[in-house]
């Protein structure tokens, strides 16, 4: 490829110590400005790394107005100090943030790929990528001889499974070093809509082809596309188990490969990541009725026999190390090899598909109406080419199919699309067009808050009804579990910093299935711990899979089973393993304390992060519509009669539900009273003073902002 | 298929395949660095050698395992980035390793601790 150097900085190479660099690479892609930042001690102690550095220096670059399409909008990457190991599992991951096309405020993605660890390597703590480029650019770290180079980018394919080989084979110093190469792009889509995604490759020794795992959630492709940036390059080639310097690599080792004997000897009877990833899901959430139906009417349907995960396992090649970073024996990110798609551009051509995994498998399958397993695949590998987010995609794409099947829509506002539930043709269609910047596929991919506008403005909907079936909190669409039985998890979604993603609770078996947090003192405690423990995961460069979706064989006699005891005792030494420094349990949830704290006083900052932006959907909450309390109205009388104490027979259905929400919407604000007091905020959801200090938050820059909400 | 095979019944436990092993790949008498272990703790003593099963081969995530023409697993230290994901999986424990060193090691069928045997309880054998 024909490219011209627009602007090169040299650095000095030097090995990670105890998991740090002590130093940023920030890179103005408008001014070609390219600079080394040191790290502080202040950095290290109070925002730790990986998604505590993107943070902090966002809030650095960032203004109070800024949009996501302003040029000081930043897109940060980070690592964190346990990122890189390879002695155990899950040890690989890059957190991706940047202030969000769908939200306005703060996004985080946690995601694997070989370019946060090689990053890492080649020199820095986080990457920190701002202003606009008026022609297109790649960024280049070579982590070999210390250069950093912005490059000209006239490449015409910018689609994720093609571009990111073409990278890794234009960067690459010899065909058999396409290892040590990896790719930062997106796709088509994300020159047009908002729900898009950043793909982070890696190279499949194996199959000989580039992988790609996503950062999802939050338009970050939009942000990548309209900085100029068509892809970040890196190259590393020196990986040994040291690299990343630990303190004492015995017990790093030793706890690494506790955890692979573990696994090795529990996942079969366990979660089958080997086999399936976590697609293994599909039935269990649809037994438990929590898998996503019809833009989240039903969590159980005959049909999802489907999606049954025996036929993506039918799909998976098996046998592969299929781990996204070395080290990690989960190895859950399964592939579908010599797929030929049926439709767009790349129809009848064998392409490697990355997944279904879950949520993909959910959201653009079942939530949509789609049980032909097939379908979800193609769905799946246009989303991750064209650097479209599978989720958004699915619940976005949900909505307007039940807006379609209650005439809000039709096809004369569809462009001639029949978005009647199950149409694959016109899913795919949808994302064609979403790749092309055309068609009813546009509207579709600004997301549900903006559709929920549109069609309440443009065909004269009801918005309270757009308002009860649009999944969608603070702008972003909600990822693929029905939380309509569990109070916890209506929390967990909703008091989601960045919007509703399970990645901060998952409480639903503890609270529906176990019953294990009856209380809303019970619920308000899991609703501060585990968003706390998980956040850890995101300040360390760590996956959250190898925590829990495997546990010890005694696991289930330990005191506290659903924070599965052992395996955080193994983060606590792995953590002092690598850096030296002190931790226990305590001391890693105070950790993310301060982060989490950090990160809701920034969205606050930016205008959203309070009691009002905590609304959930109905949807999310109860039922909806009649059909919806019909289809388990025993449930439903049940609960009028034991909970709430009224007899439900002689009423209307119509009677029966609105009872039934005026319930359930006490309840959800009662558990909000009582989180917030958990977790140190007011009753308007605003951090406290106190708190802060507490917590070691307490900078002047986040007092201030705290102090115009509390006046 | 080039394998160390082991007669356990004709063992008499002096643990001199762990020296000749170590030895030659280490240059230090140490069981902890033999690819060969002796467990005199039964009757006859357990012998735990590498069977070239290739299990850890499909594990390995950098292709440092490959098998040899003979049939042997080899490791291919350069590319090795000491995960021990092989030990994880290795079926019968002989993937083997010293925590705090870069790379795992194994039986490679060399033979060296067969002329060290006294009483021929190891033996190379083409399967």
């Amino acid at each position: 490829m024909n490219r011209k150097l627009l602007a090169e900085f040299k650095y000095d190479l030097a090995p990670v110590v105890r998991g740090y660099n002590r130093r940023t690479l920030y890179v103005n892609v408008g001014t070609k400005e390219i600079v080394s930042k040191p790290v502080s001690d202040m950095m290290i102690d109070k925002f730790v790394g990986g998604k505590g550095f993107d943070l902090y220096l966002m809030w650095q670059g960032v203004k109070d107005d800024t949009k996501w399409n302003s040029p000081e909008n930043e897109i940060c990457i980070s690592f964190g100090p346990l990122c890189g190991n390879t002695s155990y599992p899950g040890s690989g991951k890059s957190i991706v943030t940047t202030i969000s096309p769908l939200t306005g405020i703060p996004v985080d993605c946690n995601v694997g790929g070989h370019f946060g660890p090689y990053a890492k390597f080649s020199g820095w703590d986080a990457i920190e990528l701002q202003g606009k480029s008026e022609e297109d650019v790649i960024v280049y770290i070579d982590g070999d001889t210390g250069m950093v180079q912005i490059f000209t980018a006239p490449d015409t394919e910018i689609n994720s499974h093609i571009f990111a080989e073409e990278l890794i084979k234009e960067f690459a110093d010899s065909p058999d070093k396409h290892q040590f190469v990896s790719v930062v792009s997106t796709g088509t889509a994300a020159d047009h809509v908002n729900i898009t995604c950043l793909n982070l490759s890696f190279w499949d020794k194996r199959r000989k082809v580039a992988r790609l795992k996503q950062a999802g959630r939050g338009g970050t492709g939009t942000v990548f596309r309209d900085k100029g940036i068509k892809a970040m390059v890196v190259k590393y080639s020196g990986l040994k188990v040291d690299t990343n310097n630990p303190v004492d690599l015995p017990t790093l080792q030793q706890t690494g490969l506790k955890l692979h004997k573990e696994i090795e000897a529990g996942d079969a009877t366990q979660c089958h990541m080997h086999e399936v990833g976590t697609a293994h899901l599909m039935e269990i959430m649809n037994d438990y009725d929590l898998l996503p139906i019809r833009n989240f009417k039903y969590g159980q349907m005959p049909e999802a026999i489907g999606l049954h995960s025996r036929e993506f396992t039918a799909l998976f090649t098996q046998g592969m190390a299929d781990g996204c970073w070395y080290g990690c024996s989960l190895s859950c990110c399964k592939a579908v090899d010599n797929f030929k798609p049926r439709t767009g551009p790349y129809k009848g051509m064998p392409v490697c598909v990355d997944g279904p995994e879950y949520e993909t498998a959910a959201g653009c399958g079942s939530n949509i109406g789609i049980f032909d397993p097939k379908d979800v695949v193609e769905i799946n590998f246009y989303c991750d080419t064209y650097g479209v987010d599978t989720i958004s995609f699915g619940t976005s794409t949900a909505f307007a199919m039940e807006c379609y099947e209650n005439g809000i829509l039709n096809k004369e506002r569809t462009g001639g699309l029949d978005l009647t539930w199950g149409n694959a043709d016109a899913a795919l269609e949808l994302l064609h067009q979403m790749a092309r910047g055309d068609g009813f596929g546009v509207t579709v991919g600004k997301g549900v808050r903006v559709m929920k506008t549109l069609f309440a403005e443009e065909y004269g909907a009801d918005p309270n009804f757009l308002q009860d079936i649009g999944m969608e909190a603070k702008g972003l669409e909600y990822s693929q579990y029905m939380s309509k039985e569990s109070l916890a998890q209506q929390g967990g979604y909703t008091l989601a910093l960045k919007g509703p993603q399970h990645d901060e609770a998952w409480l639903i078996f503890m609270d529906m299935v176990n019953n294990h947090i009856p209380t809303f003192k019970d619920k308000a405690e899991a609703l501060h711990y585990f968003p706390m423990f998980r956040t850890w995961f995101g300040l360390q460069g760590l996956c959250k899979l190898p925590w829990n979706d495997i546990e010890p064989a005694n696991n289930a006699e330990t005191d506290e089973p659903a924070k599965v005891p052992e395996h955080v005792q193994n983060y606590v030494d792995i953590y002092k393993a690598i850096t030296g420094k002190p931790m226990d349990k305590h001391m890693l949830v105070r950790q993310s304390e301060r982060v989490y704290n950090f990160q809701k006083v920034f969205c606050m900052r930016m205008g959203k992060g309070r009691r009002i932006d905590d609304v959930p959907p109905y949807r999310a909450v109860g039922p909806v519509t009649e059909e919806e309390y019909l289809s388990r109205v025993e449930r439903y009388d049940g609960q009028l009669k034991d909970k709430i104490g009224v007899d439900p027979s002689g009423k209307s259905t119509a009677e029966k539900m609105k009872i039934l929400r005026e319930y359930r919407e006490d309840q959800y604000q009662q558990l909000i009273d009582a989180v917030y007091s958990r977790k140190g905020w007011t009753p308007e959801g605003v951090p406290t003073v106190e708190h802060l200090k507490e917590i070691g938050m307490d900078l002047p820059e986040v007092l201030e902002v705290v102090n115009r909400y509390l006046k | 298929m080039k394998v160390l095979k082991t007669y356990p019944e004709k063992c008499i436990a002096c643990h001199s395949c762990e020296s000749a092993c170590s030895n030659l790949y280490f240059k230090e008498d140490n069981v902890d660095k033999s690819c060969i272990v002796i467990s005199d703790g039964s009757t006859p003593p357990n012998m735990n050698v590498c069977n070239q099963c290739q299990t850890c081969v499909a594990a390995c995530p950098t292709l440092a395992l490959s098998v040899s023409p003979q049939g042997v697993v080899m490791l291919n230290k350069s590319l090795c980035i000491g995960c021990l994901m092989c030990i994880g999986v290795c079926p019968t424990d002989s993937m083997r390793t010293v925590f705090g060193a870069k790379n795992p090691f194994k039986c490679i069928a060399c033979g060296v601790c067969t002329k060290s045997c006294p009483t021929d309880a190891i033996k190379i054998v083409n399967d």
